[in-house]
């Protein structure tokens, strides 16, 4: 079980676009509100009320500030399961709970088989793994495995919950896969990236990247210049003062 | 090997029964649909048809069914036994409670009914609440408005009859570049976000103009982080390039604006500066044509924006677009000056005025949809010049708020962006009259024991003589609303009420009735000082100086435990509303909607919806339209009885869609027994969608006008017309020189000729005023945080762990400065008081601001959390820090702390100083108050598992 | 890394517990075990309680530990699987090894063959111990050639220290055994010293603007965390140690786990006498106390990838 799948028919998985979040958390809440009831139920809450609260959340969105030689640029970083193709957290499973579906490629874990060894969320990289500490077990984003197939949901509906609630539409879902897909192209136009690549995790998820800030463009031409100062003011009569200039160009204008 | 892949079973269904409603996280109306397991919510999701929310959610609306099973929530009524916030009460019945309730407030209404202050938070019942107020007989009614975003829509409904707050909204299908100032979340929450990522899909340039680089501008193509309270002199500059480089849109300035309107030049006389009307009260232009003085409103002159004309009695004129020009064309809006206040430099200001200009004429979109204008005629395409612009509280939380987003307006108006393709678009039933007609009641004698008013307590004052004072200028209102004070505060002044009360200024009243506001914490200026006023007695008699305060809240907040009678609401889930075209609807410029919620659980305990008890309460008073004749209550079915039945003008009532006895009726219908059910079997909402021709340039579009005229929503067709120069302030300006019959008194006069200036201006916030200026050199503002609502989100097991608790963010440069480090514990200091609180350093940051969430510090003890909850131990408010007076003016007399115009409060004029923590100092933050003491801790339901 | 109690314990008591059956099994191999029961008796006892103990401590750091069979089903890709495997099948040649000492004439070849077959199961099993921690790459720190030799050494030095506490009691110094483990106390110092070196390397194998993927546009730094409190992840793996302690520490591992030790069994197989019991406790507890807090640093000291989203610069 834990090993790995040679293939998979499809590499289902989300794509990220950091361009575009603006850090709302509401893939973070749709999801732990989802989740809490759904496959890998229940996703529990430690000292809720309390001096300590903390949880078990399948998504969290971070943010950085990076520094890119101007002005800076502040980043919303959602970070999930990257539902890897060669993960190691899969492998070093003692038991099998850890797998790889070799249907679509989705990383989950059996919740009737994990023993709560932690050691799977060792082994990834990127945090996607939190040990649910009332459950005694591992919790992870299940790619909404009981969303997107339910067959008594809407087709349209079919979406990770993530996905369905973002507002602003920076998180898309389907096959990477498949080059014809949707979000393969989304991937290939906008320079999708993977996240630490030379890990050899293979994610499967894609990030696109923050394009860059347009605070530097040059000035549209001749638009900065007054057309009256473009003019020889020796040659024409008109008036220095810019607020006559002004009044003279409006009559002008209206006259015509 | 081995094993097997586990069988999963994909097609579990989430629900056994799914309900439609509306989203109360916070106040966007998002559409949902809840779904039912076992009898308890499992989910909420967007609704997909929704014209909202079209199926996203953000991340407070997804976390509902924690707000529901919240441990916070009340229980049953309660009055107090204790002393004012002992938090000792006991639980009554509801029947005790209103009667209790009839019997206060029976008594102030046979004396003076304005000793019944009632003030509303965040209410979508206003069109209810306010016609109990004014049935009442008080005209001491507003809800939050006053304290939250006047300056946007008094400015926005006397400029152009829309305003950015709620009225409209940026055609995000069409623009090419938007311009978005001061936001960081607003009441759109997610149409924002969702615009947001559209414009992102298209590739529209999107600029930032806001002292922090988090949410919205994090993502914006450029940030220009302006310093606070400057953002009319930076939109000034702009509009100096505009004019300068001669980009602006003279033809529509001539159709659409006063800008020819002719005013009367002649200094020292008691009309300077007003309008040059004919004997019916029309103003009159200058005719190039024909040479001669005409009608504005003639469609077949040529009007001139410029020159000087003389008029019959011999005196001068000039069209009063000269003095625009004149103000902004003048070395005072050079990017140069606005560059030296602002922080943004001067290249900076003229590439975006370039930009603009360049998006508006060079790249102006023309849609294939012909319509047909005011005066009949016929225009073959619709014609859009696609720059948009949004703007909320950055600008409106100063004290030049109101006169900056003049300035905006203007900016659009100027490049010709209003309700066209890819500009500014109204959303019905906006755009109204410049500004509505309707002038507030109360004026002193107005006002009789057992007698409702004759009009509404909240409107539009055209000049002094609509003011609500006495002979001496005294306010009429207990928050001096429409008083010398704040003459254009069209949404009231919620921060003063308790101040004002508990000092018996302008008078004492009985009764202070309040709802879904947290006055005693979050939402007030000073919260030390107001909690000092809640409970402040009178020495002689020992009896508070605010005699009865009656609150209805559905959870522990800080303000129960000071209030004498609790009425608990129900949650958002448990309840009928409804999101009416009356009131603050949800509309988008394609067409009129409204919406209701329905109870999707019933009650769990002893609590009852808000809006069905003040119905209740109103029929025990006997109060006319609360009853039938015979006296018995005229809707005992309660608030979705009043839904449906209740009408406001023949034929018109809370709910729009599915009028008239078969539900086709839209707008004007009788009441239809049956309309909640059609709404529930719709999605929870009706929307009516305008025709092609009726979308755009609704200000002066025959088809809409016409058809907002049949729907009720403006009394006329005529075209709205926008006020460039702003005639009414000129009055104010005159009264305070001395002319006219209302006169103010000594003391303000000053203020108004100052501020009161009919062409939009720039001018420091107060805060900046010398001393405090130089004594508290950093900004100090908040945001709104994506993930929680002002205070309530902190009982909500998930988002208090996203939020629980909050730093004081600070330019990494400017941190050095003082020798402050990441995590450092620093005090901060304002006029009024002290603070501490942690710090964390950012480069996103305007270098001479500090900033914090809003609402996540608490109270110990309230919201259900233990005593060492993070929110109370580390969590603080600037609230503590903000005066809701200005420092004493000569003569001694102390303004609130808002804008002279509309009475907006000024939060963000805060000034702090700053200073780094001792070492040994404990690492808790200051002041902590007493804990408060929950009632009845055993009773506490249990929370969601 | 959180250094969890039940890891320490159990990687620590288990390795010596291995250790120390190591030896018997070579002391019956190579006949040098002392012809009397109460070694057997004891060096078993010994041994079997720290394996199991052990074993049962990291057993309870399981979230579900009534589900802990499972965890030999995955022998083909995992190391922790392994080592529940060899570790239970590491008892059959213990236990018939054992037996067969107090039942069979010395020098019966069912000895021999449990001996043998006992060394190789147990060095299998502390191995694979080494192996988990080895391989994961999330972990530089650990994801070093040192981390299994290390695992192996350690067990092997400090079963020595305790086949000469065993046999202290009742014999005489085991002579071989004891110089041998002398000279592997010395080996684990260096070792250590060399690991600490390279885990020391001011070259960090990620950055976090390579975790983040936003290098490319420059340097990354944390706004905000996700949430106000710590998470899981940060409780688990953002642990991080003063450098300060560090520099305490490793010295008293050293002193403790190698010098110490080294030096009481110096003491006991050079002018030995009625006091080895006495120096052989002391032994044992400096090596007990030494490898404690060796395993407390090698989990302290070990940055997670992960930080890097939280805050880390570099890891
Ligand atoms: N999630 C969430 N949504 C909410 C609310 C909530 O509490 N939470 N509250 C609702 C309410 S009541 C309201 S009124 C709206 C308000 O919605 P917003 O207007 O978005 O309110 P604020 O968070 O106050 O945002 C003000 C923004 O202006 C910036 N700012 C401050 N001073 C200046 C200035 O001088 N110039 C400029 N250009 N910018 C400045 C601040 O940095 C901040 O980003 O949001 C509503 N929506
Ligand atoms: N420093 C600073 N202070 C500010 C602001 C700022 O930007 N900075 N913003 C100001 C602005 S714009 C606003 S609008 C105010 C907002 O302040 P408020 O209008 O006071 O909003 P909330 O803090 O959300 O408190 C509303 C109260 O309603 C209660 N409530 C929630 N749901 C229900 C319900 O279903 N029924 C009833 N009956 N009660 C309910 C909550 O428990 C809470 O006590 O804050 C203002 N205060
Ligand atoms: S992101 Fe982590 S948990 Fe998910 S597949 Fe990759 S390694 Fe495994
Ligand atoms: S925690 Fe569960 S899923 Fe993770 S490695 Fe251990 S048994 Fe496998
Ligand atoms: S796909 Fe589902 S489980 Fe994964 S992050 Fe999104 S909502 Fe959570
Ligand atoms: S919901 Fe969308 S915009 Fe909001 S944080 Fe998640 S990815 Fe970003
Ligand atoms: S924006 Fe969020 S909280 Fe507000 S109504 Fe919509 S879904 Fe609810
Ligand atoms: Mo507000």
């Amino acid at each position: 079980m834990t090993s790995l799948p040679q293939t998979t028919n499809a590499k289902l998985g989300l794509v990220i676009d950091l361009d575009t979040c603006v850090g709302c958390q509401a893939c973070a809440t749709s999801c732990k509100e989802w989740n809490t009831a759904g496959y890998s139920a229940p996703l529990s809450d430690e000292d809720p009320y309390g001096s300590d609260p903390h949880g078990t959340w399948l998504n969290r969105v971070h943010s950085y500030e990076v520094d890119n030689g101007s002005a800076g640029q502040t980043v919303h970083f959602p970070r999930s399961c990257l539902h890897c193709e060669e993960p190691d957290c899969v492998t070093v499973c003692p038991t099998g709970a850890s797998y790889k579906r070799a249907e679509d490629g989705i990383v989950l874990v059996n919740p009737e088989t994990c023993i709560g060894c932690k050691l799977c969320s060792w082994a990834c990289p990127y945090g996607a793994r939190e040990y649910d500490y009332s459950d005694g077990v591992m919790k992870k984003c299940t790619l909404c495995v009981d969303r997107i197939y339910n067959e008594s949901f809407e087709p349209e509906d079919r979406l990770p919950a993530c996905v369905r609630a973002c507002p602003t539409g920076a998180r898309h879902f389907g096959d990477l896969g498949d080059p014809e897909s949707d979000v393969s192209k989304l991937v290939s136009d906008r320079g999708g990236f993977d996240l630490l690549p030379e890990f050899g995790y293979k994610p499967v998820n894609k990030y696109l990247p923050p394009r860059p800030r347009r605070d530097n463009e040059p000035p549209v031409p001749g638009l900065l210049q007054s057309p009256i100062d473009a003019v020889d003011s020796s040659v024409l009569d008109t008036p220095r003062d810019p607020l006559e200039r002004f009044f003279a160009w409006a009559d002008q204008m209206l006259s015509r | 090997m081995g094993q097997e892949e586990p069988q999963i079973d994909f097609s579990v269904p989430s629900a056994d029964e799914i309900k439609t409603s509306t989203c109360y996280m916070c106040a966007c109306r998002c559409g949902i649909k809840v779904h039912l397991k076992d009898g308890r919510v499992r989910y909420i999701e967007g609704n997909r048809d929704h014209p909202v929310n079209k199926g996203v959610l953000c991340g407070k609306g997804s976390a509902g069914i924690m707000q529901h099973y919240a441990p916070s929530r009340l229980n049953a009524p309660m009055k107090r036994v204790g002393p004012r916030g002992s938090g000792e009460f006991v639980e009554i019945s509801w029947d005790e409670a209103l009667s209790l309730a009839a019997d206060w407030l029976g008594d102030v209404r046979a004396k003076d009914p304005r000793k019944l202050a009632l003030f509303t938070g965040r209410d979508q019942s206003q069109a209810l609440t306010g016609w109990f107020a004014q049935q009442f007989g008080t005209p001491n009614f507003a809800a939050h408005g006053g304290f939250c975003s006047v300056n946007m829509a008094a400015a926005g409904l006397y400029t152009f009859g829309g305003s950015f707050w709620e009225f409209g909204e940026p055609d995000w299908e069409h623009t090419k570049y938007f311009l978005l100032f001061g936001v960081a979340e607003d009441h759109a929450s997610n149409p924002i976000k969702m615009a947001l990522g559209h414009l992102k899909e298209r590739g529209v340039k999107i600029v930032a103009v806001n002292p922090v680089r988090t949410g919205y501008q994090a993502i914006a193509d450029e940030w220009i982080g302006i310093t606070p309270g400057t953002d009319g002199l930076f939109v000034g500059a702009l509009i100096h390039e505009l004019l300068r480089t001669e980009n602006i849109d003279l033809d529509y300035l001539v159709q659409f604006t006063n800008a020819p309107w002719l005013t009367i030049d002649d200094p020292g006389a008691a009309d300077h500066g007003l309008f040059v009307r004919d004997d019916d009260g029309a103003p009159l232009c200058f005719d190039k044509k024909s040479g001669q003085l005409a009608k504005a409103s003639m469609t077949d002159i040529n009007p001139a924006l410029v020159g000087r004309y003389q008029l019959s009695d011999g005196r001068a004129a000039v069209p009063s677009f000269v003095h625009l020009a004149g103000r902004y064309l003048g070395a005072d809006y050079s990017p140069e000056r606005a560059a030296d206040v602002t922080g943004v430099p001067a290249e900076t200001i003229r590439r975006i005025a370039a930009e603009l200009a360049d998006t508006a004429f060079s790249q102006q979109i023309t849609l294939d949809i012909p319509w047909t204008d005011w005066a009949g005629r016929q225009h073959a395409k619709t014609v859009g010049r696609p720059v948009s612009m949004h703007a909320m509280r950055g600008i409106s939380a100063h004290s030049n708020g109101f006169q900056t987003c003049r300035l905006l307006h203007i900016l659009q108006i100027l490049l010709g962006t209003i309700d066209c393709p890819g500009g500014f678009r109204y959303k019905p039933p906006y755009p109204k009259p410049t500004p509505p007609p309707l002038k507030p009641f109360g004026k002193p004698g107005t006002i009789q024991p057992g007698t409702p008013m004759s009009g509404p307590p909240l409107g539009f004052p055209m000049g002094p003589e609509d003011l609500l004072v006495d002979a001496d200028g005294k306010p009429q209102r207990i928050d001096k609303a429409y008083s010398w004070d704040a003459p254009l505060s069209a949404h009231g002044l919620m921060h003063m009420v308790i101040t004002n009360a508990a000092k018996g200024d302008p008078y004492p009243v009985d009764v202070l009735f309040m709802y879904m506001a947290n006055m005693g914490w979050n939402s007030s200026m000073n919260t030390p000082g107001t909690l000092r006023h809640l409970t402040a007695t009178d020495p002689e008699t020992g009896a508070y100086r605010i005699p009865k305060i009656i609150y209805s809240d559905a959870y522990f907040s800080e303000m129960v435990p000071y209030a004498d009678l609790i009425l608990p609401d129900t949650t958002y889930l448990e309840r009928w509303d409804c999101i009416s075209l009356l009131d603050r609807p949800i509309s988008d410029p394609d067409g009129a909607a409204d919406a209701i919620r329905q109870p999707v659980v019933e009650p769990d305990r002893d609590v009852r919806p808000f809006q069905t008890a003040l119905l209740d309460l109103g029929a025990r008073l006997s109060l006319p339209g609360f009853v039938t004749e015979d006296g018995t209550a005229k809707f005992p079915g309660g608030y979705p009885d009043y839904i449906v039945n209740h009408e406001r003008a023949p034929n018109v009532g809370p709910l729009a869609g599915y009028r008239g006895q078969d539900g086709s009726a839209f707008g004007k219908g009788a009441p239809n027994p049956d309309q909640l059910n059609a709404y529930i079997a719709n999605g929870c909402f009706y929307r009516h969608e305008l025709a092609p021709d009726q979308r755009y340039y609704k200000h002066v579009n025959a088809g809409y006008l016409n058809w907002a005229k049949d729907t009720g929503f403006n009394g006329s067709a005529d075209p709205i017309v926008f006020q460039l120069y702003l005639e009414p302030l000129q009055k104010f300006r005159l009264a305070a020189a001395g002319y006219g019959d209302v006169l103010p008194p000594e003391s303000h006069r000053q203020r108004l000729l100052q501020f009161f200036d009919p062409v939009p201006f720039w001018y420091p916030p107060f805060g900046d005023d010398g001393a405090i200026g130089d004594t508290f050199p950093l900004h100090a503002i908040t945001q709104r945080p994506m993930a929680m609502y002002h205070s309530w989100g902190s009982q909500n097991a998930w988002l208090r762990q996203i939020h629980g608790d909050n730093r004081l963010y600070i330019n990494r440069r400017t941190a050095a400065t003082y020798d402050i480090r990441d995590d450092d514990w620093v005090w901060l200091s304002s006029d009024i008081g002290r603070v501490k609180c942690q710090v964390r350093l950012m480069d996103g940051v305007n270098p001479h601001t500090v900033w914090t969430w809003n609402a996540i510090g608490k109270r110990r003890g309230a919201w259900g959390l233990s005593d060492d909850a993070p929110e109370a131990k580390r969590g603080f408010l600037l609230n503590h820090l903000i005066s809701e007076l200005l420092p004493a003016r000569d003569g001694g007399y102390r303004f609130s702390n808002s804008d002279p115009v509309t009475g907006q409060a000024a939060w963000y004029d805060l000034r702090v100083a700053i200073e780094k923590a001792d070492a040994g100092e404990a690492e808790e933050t200051r002041p902590r108050f007493d804990p408060l003491h929950r009632p009845d801790p055993k009773d506490l339901p249990e929370a969601a598992e | 890394m959180h250094p969890a109690y039940s890891v320490i314990v159990f990687t620590t008591a288990s390795g010596a517990g291995y250790g120390l059956t190591i030896w018997l099994a070579i002391a019956a191999l190579t006949g040098t075990l002392p012809q009397t029961s109460a070694v057997v008796w004891l060096g078993f006892a010994v041994a079997l309680a720290l394996i199991v103990g052990g074993l049962l401590s990291s057993t309870a750091h399981l979230g579900r530990p009534e589900r802990a069979w499972r965890a030999v089903s995955q022998w083909q890709t995992s190391w922790l699987s392994r080592e529940g495997v060899a570790a239970l099948v590491t008892f059959a040649p213990i236990g018939v090894l054992g037996l067969s000492l107090l039942a069979l004439p010395t020098g019966h070849a069912m000895q021999s063959v449990a001996a043998v077959l006992t060394i190789i199961a147990a060095l299998v099993t502390v191995y694979c111990t080494g192996m988990i921690y080895a391989s994961l790459r999330t972990i530089p720190a650990w994801n070093q050639e040192l981390v299994t030799p290390g695992y192996v050494l350690i067990a092997l030095a400090t079963g020595g220290v305790l086949y000469v506490l065993v046999t202290a009691f009742v014999a005489q110094a085991p002579l071989a055994i004891g110089w041998i483990t002398c000279a592997l106390l010395a080996g684990v110092g260096v070792l250590k010293w060399f690991y600490w070196t390279a885990i020391d390397s001011p070259s960090p194998a990620w950055t976090a603007e390579a975790a983040t993927g936003l290098g490319t546009i420059g340097k990354v730094r944390q706004l905000d965390p996700p949430h106000t409190q710590a998470n899981f992840v940060m409780r688990e793996m953002g642990y991080s140690v003063a450098r300060k302690h560090v520099a305490r520490l490793r010295p008293m591992v050293l002193l403790t786990l190698c010098a110490a030790p080294m030096f009481f069994l110096a003491l006991i197989l050079t002018v030995a006498g009625p006091t080895a019991p006495l120096w052989a406790v002391l032994a044992t507890t400096s090596a007990g106390l030494g490898v404690f807090v060796e395993r407390w640093l090698f989990f302290a000291e070990a940055k997670h990838v992960v930080t890097l989203f939280y805050g880390a610069e570099a890891v």
